[in-house]
């Protein structure tokens, strides 16, 4: 039987009156994938949010494991073992490629100021070994040879690829992905499908995957999690899913 | 290991800069080409070169716009030469033994440095929370705050805050004027900063100018590297007070503290580059040695700063060394075995 990571139970928040997102309930296994859709405004980015601490809930509660996460703060989230990717791409567009992986190592050096100052052979070590763990995340996603350029130089669904690695370097238990292969040509998002799989079994992570296109989540999610309007309107597996009435209004509705 | 080869390589030709401009020093010393005037100028250029720095923590790096750094060497300034008086009193009473002045100053120095590095860390952890144009307003406020209760102290030479009048000077300041022992902090200074800005710290912080919220999503607790940047940018200014307060004047005026002279270190960062620790120093010679040259039109000085300003927007926006650094190492490389030099930061990097 495998363990929940990530359980969610009544989750909610309004918005002066907008009820945003309302009785979100959901449970992920350890390694599952699953789909979050859903039309556009329907609160799909606000789930994440509130996974990650940028919004506070102000109903129901959230676990990862059995940790309690409601109220804490994004940093202390992610140390708990919540990654996510954004809508619209968020990277550090002016850093290396290298740095933006060794950006969400930062939370695991030891060395502090009187190390970064003196320059302590803990100091060169700490530097190399992340170099190395940065350097072994990008060549999974063939990103090994690009990593001087800067960021905001890479090509579309390289900085998406980039994205997904500095999420992973946080070695994140739950990982959400929020629109991954949104502006995606064809190739690329083949590519993605191709990236997620290898994530899935080389980092036995559980996903939450949100994703406006039906054909794609229907392809790679075991599991899938209908909301409009800020609430579920149905869940299950993907053939399910693709035949529920409701789903469909929700989507022709639109 | 290559690389380790390559970080002592770099290190020996750093030291190796350093030891040449000491020598410089010395010879023009030597020649006695250097008179107290030339002393002046050249004491201000350092003080001027560890406030730039330091605010360039703040300003280029972390990518806030703070308007009170003037206020942070005031209270170095102030608890350095109160610390030394101190000191000079106890060893005269015998309470003390005797030290010579530059263990006085170094003490001083210190004691001004963790006062500054305190009252950042306080004025940092509310004003921090805002940013942009309010960040500036509230700590031009603060710079003033400090500056005012100063005027107000009577141990800081005011009238008490009874009175609540312009103070006077405080007067009887230990002298330090020795520039070697002023070029050796000065160097350790900017050493230390370029250290800090080339570790996790400096990296941390870089990616919260850029986006606070995906730093904060790669797991940077962006309220304490905010913090503590600006907690040891005043540390910095607190030292480049006591340098001033013990520059051999003797006197420590409230009026020395301005939001003036927060801005003309404003001004000094924009113009070396936000971002570049060496673009810092050379703005801060600059701008400290003009004025002297044209001492005729001294009251004219904020004005041909605006005008460096306003062209420097014009011309070069990013100042006039962006956010590159110039090393010695790379450019002695570059000479001699002919491989081109590498860049100072990743502005010039990648690209299709
Ligand atoms: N900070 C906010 N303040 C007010 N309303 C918000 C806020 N964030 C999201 N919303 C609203 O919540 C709803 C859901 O938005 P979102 O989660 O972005 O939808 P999507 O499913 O397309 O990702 C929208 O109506 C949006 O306007
Ligand atoms: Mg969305």
């Amino acid at each position: 039987m495998p363990e929940t990571i990530l359980r969610a139970s009544h989750l909610g928040i309004t918005f002066g009156g907008l009820k945003a997102v309302h009785n979100f309930e959901i449970d992920i296994k350890e390694g599952e994938l699953v789909g979050l859709i859903g039309p556009n405004g329907a609160g799909k980015t606000t789930v994440f949010n509130l996974f990650t601490g940028v919004y506070k809930p102000t109903e129901g509660t959230f676990y990862l494991g059995k940790q309690l996460m409601n109220g804490k703060k994004t940093h202390e989230i992610v140390a708990a073992g919540i990654a996510r990717t954004f809508q619209n791409i968020r990277l550090f567009k002016k850093m290396t490629v290298m740095e933006n992986v060794l950006i969400a190592f930062t939370k695991d050096i030891r060395y502090g100021l009187p190390g970064s100052i003196l320059r302590t052979a803990a100091f060169w070590k700490e530097e190399a070994d992340i170099r190395d763990k940065a350097m072994d995340l990008l060549s999974v996603f063939n990103l090994q040879d690009k990593a001087d350029w800067n960021a905001g130089n890479l090509p579309y669904g390289q900085q998406r690829k980039l994205e997904i690695a500095r999420a992973l370097a946080t070695n994140a238990k739950m990982l959400l992905l929020d629109e991954p292969a949104a502006g995606m040509n064809p190739t690329e998002t083949a590519e993605l499908l191709a990236c997620i799989n290898t994530i899935r079994r080389k980092f036995n992570i559980s996903i939450l995957l949100i994703e406006h296109d039906m054909s794609l989540v229907m392809n790679i999610c075991e599991r899938i999690v209908v909301i409009d309007y800020g609430e579920i309107i149905a869940q299950g597996l993907p053939e399910e899913i693709s035949h529920d009435p409701k789903v469909i209004a929700a989507y022709l509705g639109e | 290991m290559n690389q380790k080869k390559e970080r002592l390589r770099k290190l020996w030709v750093s030291l190796l800069g350093v030891c040449v401009l000491g020598l410089a020093v010395y010879a023009a010393d030597s020649l006695g080409w250097i008179d107290n005037y030339i002393r002046g100028i050249f004491i201000q250029c350092c003080f001027a070169i560890i406030m730039v720095t330091s605010l360039n923590l703040v300003m280029g790096y972390l990518g806030q716009i703070a308007l009170g750094h003037a206020g942070f060497m005031a209270v170095g300034a102030y608890t350095s030469a109160l610390v030394t008086k101190a000191i000079g009193l106890g060893i005269k009473a015998g309470a003390i033994l005797p030290m010579s002045n530059v263990m006085q100053f170094f003490i001083g120095l210190l004691c001004g440095a963790v006062a500054a590095a305190l009252f950042g860390l306080v004025v940092g952890i509310p004003a921090l929370r805002l940013r942009g144009d309010y960040l500036a307003i509230i700590t031009l406020g603060f710079g003033e705050i400090i500056r005012v209760i100063i005027q107000n102290l009577a141990f800081a030479g005011g009238k008490g805050l009874a009175n609540g009048q312009a103070g006077q000077a405080l007067v009887g300041i230990l002298k330090m004027n020795d520039i070697y022992v002023i070029f050796g902090v000065t160097a350790v200074c900017v050493a230390i900063m370029l250290a800090f800005v080339r570790s996790k710290f400096g990296r941390a912080i870089i990616a919260i100018r850029e986006d606070d919220i995906a730093s904060s999503s790669a797991g940077l607790n962006i309220t304490f590297y905010k913090v503590l940047t600006f907690t040891v940018s005043a540390f910095f200014a607190g030292i480049a007070g006591a340098i001033y307060a013990h520059r051999g004047l003797g006197t420590l005026q409230h009026s020395d503290f301005t939001f003036l002279k927060s801005t003309e270190y404003v001004i000094m960062v924009v113009l070396g580059g936000m971002g570049s620790m060496t673009g810092s120093v050379v703005a801060a010679i600059i701008l400290s040695v003009i004025p002297e040259a044209l001492r005729a039109f001294s009251q004219y000085r904020m004005l041909i700063y605006s005008v460096i300003l306003v062209l420097m927007m014009i011309f070069r926006p990013i100042g006039l060394f962006g956010n590159y650094e110039f090393s010695l190492y790379e450019l002695l490389r570059g000479k001699l075995t002919g491989k081109p030099p590498r860049s100072g930061r990743s502005a010039a990097k990648g690209g299709a």
